[in-house]
């Protein structure tokens, strides 16, 4: 990857100065991922270019990742895009230009001058929305370009990479400390486990211009590799009155963004507890718990005294570990946590008057449902089963396209009335009566967002 | 005397302190057999006599006899248990284990206890205390018999202690040494005609004595009711009497018997289901006959276990836990099966299905309540085929397996409720449970015997089949994944077909076959002759006949149309290439890689493979151009210059190297299938063919449908013969100039055994090239690529061979119709391996 700033002030090449960096020199270092050079494309009085050209040993990248899982650690953009390899090259190199000090012109140090920054390829989304919205309140005029993704390939579209131009006037400390905390945040990946000092560094950096910077938040989170806990202490360091909080990052979960406003989760959570209530049940096996967010809500209610939380994807399940461990001791007594799987019959889910599967059903493939109904109806057999998914006629309030689900692992979504008759068909089938309650704001035409059935088992006379 | 312990029993020896009983079992039992409350007390506080550990000692001592009974191991509790309190423990854990507990007394007089508790060095007993055992000891011996003990022997004296003799017999149920082979015949009920019928049809004939004989000397298994509700019950038990008096059969008793046997004994039963028919049957007979039939009912069992273990005949079936085992509660079972306790609407009681949890490693085979066929279920058959009610009357030649039924002669009487398949009342899921797969497991393999499953890896695969591959009835195979050959030495190549042959040499094998490696997406494909022959032979309803999945088990095709026109196409090509003619079989597997590569792996491309080639060939463009510029200027840029253009060379590379694997499809148009194995088909595995064979096939394929179908070029190699070897070289180096993935070397026999064992089923060898997108664009620049020669192939290699015996256990358990839970636990467990930490470049 490269980076070249260029200068039309005059002399141009007291940009060599100010960078400590000879302009007819090619000079090479050696830094712990490759081979920095720097090197002066044009170096008159009028216009003056330094390049940094970073050759990344693509060996000693894949160093000790061996096992790991993922081929594209072998495989990747790393050597080639902007990224935090190049911030850390540009703080390398050019230390002493990014402290400001500069023995020979002290005071052009701190004047602004005309800069050109050109970085051919950046991590960008689909319109450099991002790039805009990180450089220009910095005062940046700002030039995208996007490429094909492979010329070979047209029918593939724009890649994900940008030639990148800006310019603007400013000091050269202060535009490449901004080039060394920006940098990184492009793609979010950084190259170096993050810890406490990354808060320092980057406050240094950005002294003067990130506490004001309108995505600051989004700056730290994405510098601190979203760690939370990093991210708090840093905006804590940066007051500022402007509050607001952005909406930097792209929505990650499509669903969760449609259901916010109506609280829809929290609607079904709900009625899944008050039909539990209803139904008298102290014993729940929540099935397909994920995160646990019902399982603590089940806790809290004095009448339910066995939990048992069951989930097939481990990594939710161990937030759910970490979630129910927060609770009061007497709640956290209630519930056990299980992997397991709607695939197979369990024994362990046996022995619960009740159990719930809370938007489970649309994450299994159709011709796999008959094994999900054996083992819950057949094999786990409580007297009461509820179940709830979405209504696919609802998905127009949410301007979904026709045929588009809620999320992208839906394997479907039902309408009423399909719902209605696979859970007649499974009731009878397995001895139960069934019931249907609508769950969230309810459309006269299109029904609620989410539908909810409750089994009943036949008692035998 | 001589003491009689059955296997599995627990021997409970009861005496006090100085009575002998640890000398006693010192002389007669392993020391693993005898658990000691004095040990089990020394265990927990160092002190073989501190009795405050005495509740604690007695945890562990019931905890590992329970063990030791589960496992059917013969056990010795040495405890005083002088108190009946003590004794009732023990039986009520003998019972709950479903052995028997036997009694061993030692009735010894205090003074002998007390003369050799003072001779003790090691520890001794307080006098007072032995005075109150031996005192609860006499006070004992009143009631023990009526206790619960199946036996009492009380040895009188020290010196009957030690003349005693222990005798360890086989249990009443256990009868592994009969090996048949058997004809096993179901439900009678009084249909004798029938019973003739049948008994001739497998080929007994009546001998001089008046019994049917085999004249093979195959034995009869009656599986019990042969009486009740048909016309001659006293005849059918006067057959099955005469047979057993013979030798040429065995007979069960069912419950019909039972209640028969008790009402003959005069106890107060309901007459009803038919019993009063035979009653009145059995008045026309001489009072001898009737005392005869009562004594035979009386001697008989519900089980037996048969043939080493691996056969079970029970009346109305019997669990893992139950069998060979003597209790209440296994006679029950095997006698009236597992019910609800409730009854369904023809007020008949409800039944358990006890055999969809069934995982035992023997063959059960019973009858008891009808069904209209005999079919096998998790390695368990039901024979009862409602002769009486006008079905059919069902025999199972073991160890054959094969079904000999003759029809009732008419409907004799009606069935109280409609006799309906087992499981047909449900919707038909798998009977797969959790316990069948999570956790760490050993899958006993032919190939390479007992592979490990680590738990985490198991867990890892649980939520891949959970979540995203096809219904584990279709999942019959998971393919193994493949070594690459050893790193050759030197020079600009990573791989080279010279270490693939060198590989195979080592291990002293000659002839191989080298076949291109087509780039695309490995896939297995199940075809069959129609949707109805894959629904019957998969047991899963299905509109296509057949199913196409990736390696990891998932649906290949996501569009039913598509997925529909493509497996019509292999059905269609396999017919005409006379495939289920040649083979016999409504069906096959077929092992293949699917092209192009974007079909599955376009995503990938996109967002990984060409997005590097885009950054790169975007960045080192710009980078050449400011170069030059500085060279213009007279700069000493010229190796820095040189190294970007070698960069950027490279990574156009890569981008022409995916780009030749990326091709547009529509629908089924551009698609390619190209076999490679024919892995199985009705009956067969077929790994004992050669890969020249296979290759024949994929070509009749092939020749079937050529515009689907791909035939894949290879080549034999004879190591003996240098120029075959260069021929096979050269070859591959053409194969591979322009990106070819390149090539896979194989022993020519499917399953080849070397020096050290089985050996690497193929070893691939892949292209300069096509390395570019596993190792990176730069990987063969000098600098990179001897660092990148110390790799090591190790790991892999037991993986693959592995993950390979695992796919032909899977494969062979499919063939022989062993229960779903047992193919599938071969398939999982390729899942979970493939969670193992392996560098995935190799």
């Amino acid at each position: 990857m490269i980076i070249s700033i260029t200068t039309t002030h005059r002399p141009a090449t007291d940009l060599g100065y100010l960078l400590v960096k000879h302009p007819d020199k090619v000079q090479e270092f050696d830094l712990p991922h490759g081979t920095a050079t720097v090197f002066y494309p044009e170096a008159s009085e009028e216009r003056c270019t330094a390049a940094l050209l970073l050759d990344i040993d693509p060996v000693k990248l894949t160093r000790g990742r061996r096992g790991s899982p993922l081929q594209e650690d072998y495989v990747n953009d790393r050597p080639y895009a902007a990224s935090s390899y190049l911030a850390y090259a540009i703080n390398r190199v050019f230390r002493s230009a990014c402290a400001g000090q500069t023995k020979d012109r002290p005071e052009l140090a701190v004047t602004p001058i005309p800069l050109e920054i050109r970085l051919p390829s950046v991590p960008c989304g689909k319109k450099g929305k991002f790039l805009r919205r990180l450089f220009e309140p910095l005062g940046y005029e700002v030039e995208i370009e996007k490429p094909l993704l492979d010329p070979a390939f047209p029918q593939w579209g724009d890649g994900p990479y940008a030639a990148l131009t800006l310019r603007r006037n400013g000091t050269l400390q202060e535009t490449l400390r901004q080039m060394y905390a920006l940098l990184p945040t492009l793609d979010g990946k950084k190259h170096y486990w993050v810890s406490e000092d990354e808060i320092d560094k980057l406050m240094r950096a950005g002294e003067g211009w990130l506490e004001n910077h309108p995505e600051k938040e989004v700056i730290a989170s994405r510098y601190l590799k979203k760690r939370r806990d990093l991210v708090k202490q840093a905006m804590e360091r940066m007051p500022s009155p402007d509050l607001e909080t952005s909406e930097g990052e792209a929505p990650a979960d499509k669903e969760a963004d449609m259901e916010k406003p109506m609280k829809l989760a929290d609607a079904r959570t709900e009625a899944v507890i008050k039909t539990v209530k209803e139904a008298g049940a102290a014993s729940v096996a929540d099935l397909g718990c994920g995160e646990g967010r019902l399982l603590t809500a089940l806790a809290k209610e004095p009448g339910i005294t066995r939990i048992t939380g069951l989930e097939t994807a481990l990594n939710p399940l161990e937030r759910a570990k970490r979630r129910t461990g927060r609770l009061p001791e007497v709640q956290q007594a209630k519930i056990s946590l299980l992997h397991g799987s709607l695939s197979y019959r369990d024994e362990r889910l046996a022995g619960h008057a009740a159990a719930v599967a809370m938007e489970v059903i649309e994450h299994i493939d159709p011709d796999r449902l008959d094994s999900f109904a054996e083992a819950v109806f057949g094999a786990a057999a409580p007297d009461t089963v509820i179940i709830t998914t979405p209504n696919r006629e609802y998905n127009r309030i949410f301007r979904l396209a026709e045929g588009e689900t809620r999320h992208q692992d839906h394997r479907f979504e039902w309408t009423r009335q399909e719902f209605r008759e696979w859970a007649e068909k499974t009731a009878a089938a397995y001895g139960y009566e069934t019931g249907f309650i609508p769950v969230g704001p309810e459309d006269p035409e299109l029904g609620p967002p989410t539908q909810m059935a409750a089994f009943a088992k036949i008692k035998k006379p | 005397m001589n003491i009689e312990l059955p296997v599995p029993s627990l021997a409970v020896l009861i005496g006090p302190s100085g009575a002998g009983k640890s000398t006693f079992a010192a002389r007669h039992f392993l020391p693993t057999e005898v658990l000691s409350s004095d040990q089990c007390r020394a265990m927990v506080s160092d002190d073989i006599s501190d009795q405050t550990a005495t509740s604690e000692a007695f945890e562990i001592l019931n905890a590992i006899a329970s063990a030791r009974l589960r496992r059917g191991r013969l056990t010795v509790a040495d405890a005083t248990s002088v108190q009946q309190r003590a004794r009732r423990n023990l039986i009520e854990l003998a019972k709950s284990r479903d052995c028997p507990a036997i009694a061993i007394v030692f009735n010894i007089n205090e003074r002998t206890c007390q003369e050799r508790n003072e001779a003790r060095t090691d520890r001794k007993t307080p006098r007072h205390t032995i005075s109150r055992q031996r005192r609860e000891l006499s006070r004992s011996l009143r009631g023990i018999r009526k206790e619960g003990f199946k036996k009492v022997y009380v040895l009188e004296g020290p010196e009957q202690a030690e003349q005693s003799e222990i005798c360890r017999v086989p249990n009443r149920h256990n009868r592994a040494g009969l090996s048949g082979p058997f004809d096993i015949i179901g439900d009678v009920h009084g249909c004798r005609d029938e019973l003739a019928q049948l008994l001739a049809k497998l080929g007994y004939r009546v001998n001089e004595s008046g019994a049917y004989a085999h004249p093979e000397g195959r034995t009869a298994v009656f599986l019990g009711d042969l009486v009740d509700r048909g016309p001659d019950s006293p005849g059918v038990l006067e057959t099955a009497m005469k047979m057993v008096g013979a030798g040429t059969a065995l007979c069960l008793a069912g419950n019909h018997e039972y209640k028969l046997m008790r009402k003959m004994m005069g106890r107060n039963v309901t007459v009803s289901h038919g019993l009063a028919e035979t009653l009145a049957q059995m008045e026309e007979r001489t009072p001898e006959f009737r005392q005869e039939t009562l004594e035979f009912l009386q001697g008989l069992d519900a089980h037996y276990v048969l043939d080493q273990g691996r056969l079970v005949v029970a009346h109305a079936g019997i669990k893992e836990e139950y069998q060979g085992r003597e209790s209440e509660r296994a006679f029950q079972f095997a006698l009236y099966g597992e019910t609800t306790g409730e009854t369904d609407e023809w007020g008949l009681p409800e039944r358990v299905d006890w055999a969809r949890e069934y995982r035992g490693k023997a063959s059960v085979v019973y009858g008891h309540s009808p069904v209209p066929d005999a079919q096998w279920f998790n390695n368990t058959i039901n024979l009862d085929t409602g002769c009486v009610f006008g079905g059919a009357l069902t025999a199972l030649r073991y160890p054959e397996k094969e079904m000999i039924s003759v029809p009732a002669i008419k409907v004799w009487r009606e069935s109280p409720k409609p006799i309906l398949p087992q499981r047909e009342t449900r919707p038909n899921p798998h009977s797969l449970q959790l316990s069948d797969v999570a956790g760490s497991s050993i899958i006993e393999t032919a190939l390479t015997g007992p592979v490990r499953i680590q738990e985490e890896n198991a867990a890892a695969a649980l939520e891949t089949v959970s979540r995203f591959t096809v219904d584990p009835r279709w999942l019959v195979y998971v393919p193994p994944t493949m070594s690459p050959c050893e790193t050759a030495g030197q020079g600009e190549l990573l791989e080279h077909p010279e270490q693939a042959f060198q590989y195979y040499r080592r291990q002293g094998i000659t002839k191989l076959v080298c076949q291109e490696k087509h780039m695309g997406s490995r896939a297995v494909v199940i075809a069959a002759k129609s949707a109805a022959a894959a629904s019957d032979r998969f047991g899963i309803e299905t509109e296509t006949p057949g199913i196409c999945y990736t390696r990891t088990g998932r649906r290949f095709f996501h569009d039913r149309e598509t997925e529909a026109a493509f497996l019509n196409r292999i059905s269609e090509a396999a017919g005409a290439a006379g495939l289920w003619e040649s083979l016999d079989t409504q069906w096959i597997l077929l092992d293949c890689e699917l092209m192009p590569w974007s079909l599955k792996g376009e995503g990938l491309v996109r967002e990984q493979y060409a997005p590097a080639a885009a950054a790169a060939r975007q960045s080192l463009t710009e980078a050449a151009t400011l170069l030059e510029q500085a060279k213009s200027r007279g700069m000493p840029a010229d190796s820095a210059a040189a190294r970007n253009a070698a960069r950027r060379d490279a990574a156009e590379r890569m981008a022409a190297v995916y780009a030749r694997y990326c091709w547009p499809v529509q629908g089924l148009e551009g698609v390619k299938l190209a076999p490679f194995h024919l892995l199985a088909s009705e009956g067969q595995v077929h790994v004992n063919r050669s890969h020249q064979w296979h290759m024949e096939t994929a070509r009749k394929l092939a020749g079937a449908d050529p515009e689907l179908v791909s035939a894949t070029s290879c080549r034999s190699v004879n190591l003996e013969d240098p120029g075959t070897e260069a021929e096979a070289t050269r070859w591959w180096e053409r194969l591979t100039a322009d990106g070819g993935e390149g090539m896979v070397v194989k022993p020519e026999n499917f399953i080849a055994t070397g020096r050290n064992g089985l050996v690497q089923p193929a070893v691939k060898c892949r292209g300069p090239e096509y390395l570019r997108i596993i190792y990176g664009p730069e990987y063969n620049m000098p600098e990179n690529i001897e660092r990148l020669r110390r790799r090591n192939t190790g790991a892999k290699r037991s993986l693959a061979l592995r993950e390979f015996s695992l796919g032909i256990e899977g494969l062979h358990r499919f063939a022989q119709r062993e229960p779903l839970h047992r193919i599938h636990q071969c398939a999982f467990a390729v899942l979970a391996l493939e969670s193992e930490p392996v560098d995935p470049r190799l």
